[in-house]
């Protein structure tokens, strides 16, 4: 098993400082914020304009630009908007991954046609057509379907990443095993795959979100999840991250957690 | 006056025993259940909003407060005749076409409830046609529209379009919330209100209808 690949999230325009960057294209801070999350440890720069509803295409366009001009790094493309994702696909220097497909009608039948004109790797939520899933089977269901449908359709497996559907825990105490057991079930069902998730919708509506947020890695991690979108400069959450790989055997030699340490990263 | 201050403290703790015995003991020493509702549960359930909108209480609190309440009410509903309880309104919620989100919709609409409207919900994806429909036939108070998604947030000016086309934007108070969407926005698209959680919501609503 590879190392987990990590999607940096923190250049999105629901972030106020992100969004006055990018109405004023201050392209110097727009840099700043990549090259600090790619010397974190990031393999993708997740980039997400989704705010700006009208303007979308042409900001992602322009973050897409402006962060390649000095980061070689891949893209993570945010958004469910099949214009905006071509627009910036064509742009993309390197493979970019798009997030995210999911099986509900308008946006499966939109979106595929955009991520089979160009090599990507692809984000596939468990959206299901009409409604969320709450079970893991549910969850499972979705993924497989997902899976099935972007495999005959050309997609390699091993570039498709399967978005479990993190729910809050406060409305419903069983939302974490739920992610959890689809986690696992969806890489053993599927050899080869990627699962992703991000930290954050597990924590809502709860205090001290951040604990909750970490500790969910931890579990997600040990449930054999691949990949995560979170901020990489948060150095606790890397902490966290590194010693659970290593922990379960997913670091030879505790090669990256040694590493760490001696470049000062633990905390 | 009755004083339900037990009954109204153990709603906002989630006690459930408790509350069902204090709704009990004031049932058997004559209490009126209007009052009971209004003065001991009711107004638990604005406190627990209140203190949610401050950071206070968190939403696993305001869930169980909430299904205390509910429990609560089922011992009073034999005291009440058909059309007897008063509702301090009728709401018609849901969540935008293309948008699958219930979580806060359902929070608002259980804190709605909880404040003594009455709520009707048209659950999520909901078309703008349908919210229209439906306002023409049941005649609410207020139409509540959730949006978690900056892409499915354009429904909310569709809706409120559709409204208008019905000729029943007039008759009706429009309230918009969720994730993206802020009072700025409700302005843009001449919303009546934004509810920025399950709490401004409630207060909202009331501001809308005139309810102190």
């Amino acid at each position: 098993m590879g190392e987990m690949i990590i999607v940096a999230e923190k250049i999105n325009t629901s972030r106020k400082r992100i969004e006055d960057a990018v109405l004023s294209r201050d392209d110097a801070f727009i840099i700043q914020v990549a090259r600090e999350q790619a010397e974190a440890g990031a393999h993708f720069i997740d980039v997400n304009a989704g705010t700006f509803v009208e303007q979308e295409t042409d900001y992602l366009c322009w973050l897409v630009e402006t962060i390649q001009s000095e980061i070689d790094l891949p893209l993570s493309l945010d958004s469910p908007n099949p214009k905006a994702l071509s627009e910036a696909m064509k742009l993309c220097r390197r493979e970019p991954m798009v997030n995210s497909i999911s099986l509900e009608e308008d946006r499966f039948k939109s979106l595929l046609p955009v991520i089979l004109s160009h090599p990507c790797h692809v984000v596939a939520l468990c959206m299901a057509q009409t409604s969320m899933p709450t079970s893991v089977e549910e969850r499972v269901e979705v993924g497989a379907e997902l899976v099935e449908r972007l495999t005959s359709a050309g997609i390699p497996i091993e570039k498709i990443y399967v978005d479990p559907l993190i729910q809050p825990i406060s409305v419903d105490t069983n939302m974490a095993l739920a992610a959890l057991g689809a986690i696992k079930k969806i890489m053993e069902n599927f050899t080869g795959v990627n699962t992703i998730c991000g930290l954050s919708n597990i924590s809502f509506g709860l205090p001290e979100r951040r604990i909750i947020n970490h500790n969910f890695l931890t579990l997600c991690i040990y449930s054999g999840l691949s990949a995560v979108i979170l901020d990489p400069t948060d150095k606790q959450l890397m902490t966290a991250l590194l010693a659970t790989e290593m922990l379960i055997g997913r670091d030879e030699y505790c090669q990256n957690y040694i590493e760490a340490y001696q470049n000062n990263r633990l905390t | 006056m009755s004083d339900f201050k037990a009954l109204s403290e153990a709603v906002i703790k989630g006690d459930t025993a408790t509350a069902l015995a204090e709704t009990q003991k004031a049932l058997d020493a004559g209490s009126n259940a209007q009052e009971l509702l209004d003065n001991g549960l009711i107004t638990a359930m604005n406190e627990v909003g209140d203190k949610f909108s401050k950071g206070l209480l968190f939403v696993p609190q305001m869930l169980r407060s909430a299904k205390v309440m509910q429990e609560c009410t089922r011992i009073l509903q034999p005291f009440f005749q058909e059309g007897d309880v008063t509702s301090k309104g009728k709401v018609l919620i849901g969540t935008v076409k293309g948008d699958l989100h219930d979580i806060g919709k359902n929070l608002v609409s259980m804190m709605l409830e909880g404040a003594g409207f009455t709520i009707i919900d048209l659950g999520v994806d909901v078309p703008p046609e349908r919210f229209a429909e439906k306002t023409s036939e049941i005649k609410p108070d207020i139409v509540a529209m959730s949006a978690l998604l900056s892409t499915t947030m354009p429904s909310m000016p569709l809706t409120i379009e559709a409204l208008q086309k019905a000729n029943l934007r007039d008759k009706v108070k429009v309230m918009i919330g969720g994730a993206p969407v802020t009072e700025k926005y409700a302005r843009e698209i001449k919303a009546d209100a934004y509810g920025s959680d399950a709490g401004a919501a409630v207060v909202k609503a009331k501001t809308l209808l005139g309810i102190v």
